[in-house]
């Protein structure tokens, strides 16, 4: 498992790469490179922004200054189930801070931030069009409107029995 | 070289023209409180909102001026101290006043400020805003204490001038800002305990050398 992750870093990086060498070396050109980066493979890694700082000849810090400056930019990867709060007026009205909250609590992250399994990754956004369901949250592509802290337990809970059912009736496809 | 004569407080000042209006200020014993400028600034970031003074019942803030003759300024009224009082709240408001434990204690810049504007280190009418991380201890050989950082930027800008581009930057944006080693750089890049410029300018010991 750990060598497989190793290894898809590994060939992010390397494409990542022969990407940037195509762009110019001046300052204007950090951004662009950046957005192309996250176009590609959806996050900033570590290593993804000190290949740009390389590339430019500045400081590692700077890159990482101008990047985290900008909400487009996320630093780390999105899980299998990304989950959106949002928190536009309506949502904000409704208590859609809670909902954050509650998520972040019972997954150990914070918004912006994936868990260590990859399973989960929490994001804030503003409005997803459905504000008479306040406050809303996003699991994927799925809506889930009229949310309430003691439905953020449930939800997860059904994600990973679903992953357990799956796993199970592979496994038992294999057996056959 | 040109010579203005301009007038602080009712006191006749003569003083090269084009300098800075808080450098003649100060260089004259009048002092006005200030985080962010320093002595040679090319171009003050004027981001600290402390170094107001009045200038034909204008407040302005005063390292971004520029001397020229018949200047008339007074640094002590009470249109300028109210300006100040509140910039300096709000800057306390995001500051973790814990000054027993606090290396700064007593060569503190803020603490100096605030007894000069007589305003008490913690604001009761202003919520506290901390941020959660309380100390970022990404880099080798320094510390950083957000909640002590009042964001002057001068480790930044000492930092450019020694090493012609800066090793820490401010990071993220509005009341989530923090200065930032951002810890991935190679230890070669870095000139580690050999330069603590940005320990010393710091008015708020904010980095700190690792104990």
């Amino acid at each position: 498992m750990d060598e497989t992750i190793l290894a898809e870093k590994e060939a992010m990086l390397e494409s990542i790469r022969s990407d940037v060498a195509d762009f110019g070396k001046e300052r204007r050109d950090l951004i662009p490179i950046l957005q192309m980066i996250q176009e590609r493979h959806a996050y900033l890694s570590p290593e993804a922004i000190k290949t740009v700082a390389e590339h430019l000849d500045i400081p590692t810090c700077e890159v990482f200054g101008v990047a985290t400056f900008y909400n487009q930019f996320r630093f780390h990867p999105p899980g299998r189930h990304p989950i959106k709060v949002c928190l536009g007026t309506a949502c904000h009205v409704r208590a859609g801070d809670i909902i954050l909250e509650n998520f972040e609590r019972k997954l150990g992250i914070r918004d912006g931030e994936t868990t260590s399994d990859k399973e989960f990754s929490i994001e804030r956004v503003a409005c997803v069009g459905c504000c008479a369901l306040a406050p809303v949250a996003l699991v994927g592509e799925t809506v889930h409107g009229k949310m309430a802290p003691s439905k953020v337990e449930g939800l997860l809970l059904r994600i990973q029995i679903e992953k357990e059912k799956a796993e199970r009736e592979r496994r038992e496809e294999e057996e056959k | 070289m040109k010579l203005v004569n301009l007038s602080i407080n009712d006191k006749e000042i003569q003083a090269e023209e084009g300098m800075p209006l808080l450098q003649v200020c100060l260089d004259n014993d009048i002092y006005v409180p200030n985080l962010c400028y320093l002595e040679g600034m090319e171009e003050p970031h004027a981001s600290c909102r402390l170094c107001f003074v009045e200038i034909e019942g204008r407040p302005v803030a005063s390292c971004t001026v520029k001397v020229r003759d018949a200047l008339v300024v007074r640094t002590d009224t009470e249109q300028v101290r109210r300006l100040q009082r509140t910039a300096l709240q709000f800057l306390l408001s995001t500051h973790h006043v814990n000054c027993k434990e606090c290396p700064a204690n007593k060569k503190c810049e803020l603490q100096r400020i605030a007894k000069f504007l007589k305003v008490g280190l913690k604001p009761k009418h202003l919520e506290q805003h901390l941020k959660d991380i309380e100390t970022d201890d990404s880099h080798p050989v320094l510390n950083y204490y957000p909640n002590r950082c009042v964001l002057c930027g001068k480790c930044i800008y000492v930092c450019r001038k020694k090493h012609g581009h800066a090793l820490l930057t401010f990071a993220k944006r509005g009341i989530h800002t923090v200065i930032s080693f951002y810890g991935k750089e190679d230890m070669e890049r870095l000139p580690g305990k050999e330069c603590l410029a940005c320990v010393k300018i710091c008015p708020v010991s904010a980095i700190t050398l690792k104990a």
